[in-house]
């Protein structure tokens, strides 16, 4: 498979991921976008990870590893985000009764 | 077209439909279970580049970890259907815009990429022993800072999310929105009248 379609397929995750940013009112459904445009990178790394290995497998065995393992770190940064965001929004929630982005206007009242 | 390549573009389509159809969901609880076909589709395509160990970290730690606290949220603050908020109709075309302009541009300037071709299906560094390899020997320090940023986020979480105690606060807050209940947190008078 050449690596192009990789990169055209993780574009248009990437891209569906910022619409949906751009577009939705929910501050939960912006920060599942979020996690969804992380994906996307995590599947181009991946996909570029198998395409170093292919091309220096010979010279270097473990050629592709760092992109895998970029990967690994990438989803524990995630995770931690996640936890922190979703206890901002169960606080925002807790104060103001609704989770609508639009609403944070009236904070610098 | 070989079976690797009927995979690939299934799967594809698949990840690129529910994309679509978590941004489209009006319930937010059918966009979390989009987004958890969009995982399980992403963890077969590094199933196919045979990055076994990846494919099950993301189905564990996304779909499995990740994806069950926003359905706790979710079903905590009871959201449904009809408290969800609309966005202006032409905002929402400007935004689809904004993303397919952005879609073009880069496709337009990834174009001409030279055509590598990836491995698929076969290869060794996807699997967990000689990935585990790697990480103890090259990156120890990144993995148990990682483990400070995991205690930190939990003590971040924890500090967040603890309620006020109605003896400490001295501030009064009211919210005077239509369609938001109005707050009132407990006043104590801060000299002590």
């Amino acid at each position: 498979m050449p690596v192009s379609y990789y990169i055209f397929l993780s574009i248009t995750l990437f891209v569906i991921g910022i619409i949906g940013v751009l577009t939705r009112r929910n501050a939960i459904i912006i920060f599942m976008c979020i996690e969804l445009m992380l994906n996307a990178v995590n599947l181009l790394l991946v996909a570029f990870s198998k395409m170093h290995h292919l091309a220096n497998a010979t010279t270097d065995i473990t050629a592709g590893s760092d992109g895998q393992l970029f990967v690994f770190f990438i989803m524990v940064v995630a995770a931690a985000e996640v936890s922190v965001g979703l206890a901002i929004i169960v606080m925002l929630y807790r104060n103001t009764h609704s989770v609508d982005v639009n609403f944070l206007n009236r904070l610098k009242h | 077209m070989n079976i690797s390549e009927v995979l690939f573009w299934v799967l594809s389509f698949v990840a690129v439909f529910s994309a679509l159809m978590v941004v489209i969901s009006k319930n937010p609880v059918y966009s979390v279970l989009w987004l958890i076909i969009t995982f399980f589709s992403i963890s077969g395509h590094y199933i196919l580049l045979n990055a076994q160990f990846l494919a099950i970290v993301n189905i564990i730690v996304y779909a499995g970890a990740i994806m069950v606290l926003f359905l706790f949220v979710i079903m905590l603050m009871n959201l449904t259907r009809d408290t969800e908020p609309q966005k202006n109709k032409w905002l929402k075309l400007a935004g689809a815009v904004a993303g397919g302009s952005l879609l073009l541009v880069l496709v337009a300037a990834l174009r001409n990429t030279e055509k590598n071709m990836t491995e698929l299906g076969t290869g060794d560094i996807g699997l967990i022993k000689n990935l585990g390899r790697v990480l103890f020997n090259d990156y120890v320090v990144p993995f148990e800072i990682s483990s400070i940023l995991f205690l930190s986020a939990m003590v971040g979480a924890v500090v967040i999310g603890k309620r006020d105690s109605p003896v400490s606060t001295g501030v009064a807050t009211t919210v005077a929105e239509p369609g938001a209940r109005i707050e009132k947190y407990s006043t104590q008078p801060i000299n002590g009248e």
